[in-house]
């Protein structure tokens, strides 16, 4: 790929889907992409680039939904998991008993791990939330993705990818050489086409957001408006979850991270945060539109 | 360093594993069945054992059984290993002392998270 090319995947890229590489990242193209390629019966990168410039609509979607696509699988990291049980649930049982409901949402669904691994953690509470009204709402910013998700069906490689093997047995159904997830499971999360650029007002406030490993992807300016927008969508004293590359530290005052707890935020007071005039001069066009 | 004893029929899958494993740097010795592994636990046990079910003269299920009875056969960590790869072979292995299963073909990503699952390795080792 000559430097052009990749140059122009980025513009290209960061056009379309937001996502910013930087200059070094010719290997991620290459990994996702040639495969792509290959499947569409083109030569290689070279070719693929000129069918994107003379405009190939499918292709488009295609280059975006591959670049944009984690690896992921089920308790991914492992350490927010423990989290999500040993510090998250144990306050948000005590501070939601009154109403008895929760609302957690997966801002990068992906192809289902993630929400299906809270869904997990969350059956395994038993009784403590016995009663309770448990929504999850999975956003993903391909079609493609939210219906594997949905259909919450898995290769054999698949499931054996970070899911304790007691789990696979009490959670999945085997079919032949695919494992699908329990039908209960499935009820709990809801699944939604979202692009985390656009508006998400709608999806109302949540006690918990996880938000990993996609915000890694943009540039400053727009982590710092989803931030700003992911705080209005968060319960005063609601949990932020991000990946382990990726902090709010030095981009944003609208969270804090808890002390101890890698990878966890708590909103700060929007009055103490909007007082910040560093803050009003990166207010994003659309946090405008998102109001509240 | 950790021991892990490797015990499948066949060579190629065997050289695998101890390719993979000694990258988690682990000593690994090998066993060709249930019965010459047994005989090596009886000697010294591991702190792993991959094992592989179907196996001429002892099967991995066996063995394990076997195992478990040593003075000390408690400790190991059993990581099954093999073409079974439905729920009744999976219950049953757990129920009779393993650890975790993994369900062949299996490659270093799988190996790595299975062993961090039971404590083998650090979580952080099985990203990278």
């Amino acid at each position: 790929m000559t430097p052009t090319e990749y140059e122009y995947l980025r513009k290209f890229l960061k056009d379309n889907s937001g996502l910013d590489l930087s200059a070094d990242k010719q290997y991620l193209i290459e990994s996702r992409l040639l495969p792509l390629a290959r499947k569409a019966g083109l030569s290689g990168i070279p070719e693929l680039v000129q069918k994107l410039q003379s405009g190939s609509r499918a292709l488009i979607t295609d280059v975006v939904e591959a670049m944009t696509t984690n690896e992921t699988f089920f308790f991914r990291d492992k350490v927010p998991f423990d989290h999500f049980r040993d510090t998250i649930m144990p306050e948000v049982i005590k501070a939601r008993a009154g109403r008895r409901s929760v609302r957690i949402w997966c801002a990068a669904g992906s192809t289902g791990q993630e929400p299906y691994s809270l869904a997990m953690c969350l059956k395994e509470m038993g009784a403590a939330l016995t009663g309770w009204r448990v929504e999850i709402i999975a956003t993903d910013l391909s079609q493609e993705v939210l219906e594997k998700a949905k259909a919450g069906i898995y290769s054999q490689f698949e499931v054996q990818r970070g899911l304790p093997i007691q789990m696979l047995v009490k959670y999945f159904k085997q079919t032949g050489e695919t494992w699908q997830i329990n039908p209960e499971l499935r009820a709990m999360i809801q699944h939604r086409q979202l692009n985390l650029l656009h508006d998400f007002a709608q999806l109302g406030t949540f006690d918990v957001i996880f938000c990993r490993n996609v915000l890694i992807y943009f540039d400053q300016e727009t982590k710092i408006n989803i931030f700003n927008r992911l705080a209005r969508q968060i319960e005063p004293d609601g949990f932020l979850v991000l990946g382990a590359a990726e902090t709010v530290v030095g981009l944003t005052d609208t969270f804090r991270p808890i002390p101890d707890r890698r990878g966890l935020y708590k909103p700060n007071d929007p009055r103490a945060a909007a007082a910040k005039p560093a803050l009003a001069g990166v207010a994003p066009r659309m946090a405008v539109m998102a109001g509240r | 360093m950790k021991t892990c004893l490797v015990v499948d029929d066949s060579s190629v899958v065997r050289k695998i594993a101890r390719r993979i494993l000694e990258g988690l740097e682990f000593q690994v010795t090998e066993a060709e069945d249930g019965s010459k592994a047994l005989e090596i636990c009886q000697r010294q046990l591991p702190d792993a054992v991959l094992l592989d079910w179907n196996m001429p003269v002892m099967d991995g299920f066996e063995f394990m059984g076997h195992m478990r009875r040593l003075p000390g056969g408690d400790q190991p960590k059993v990581v099954f290993c093999t073409t079974e790869n439905n729920v009744a072979h999976i219950a049953q292995a757990l129920s009779g002392g393993a650890n975790e299963y993994i369900m062949k073909p299996f490659d270093k990503d799988i190996i790595a998270d299975k062993f961090a699952e039971v404590g083998l390795i650090p979580v952080g080792q099985a990203m990278v």
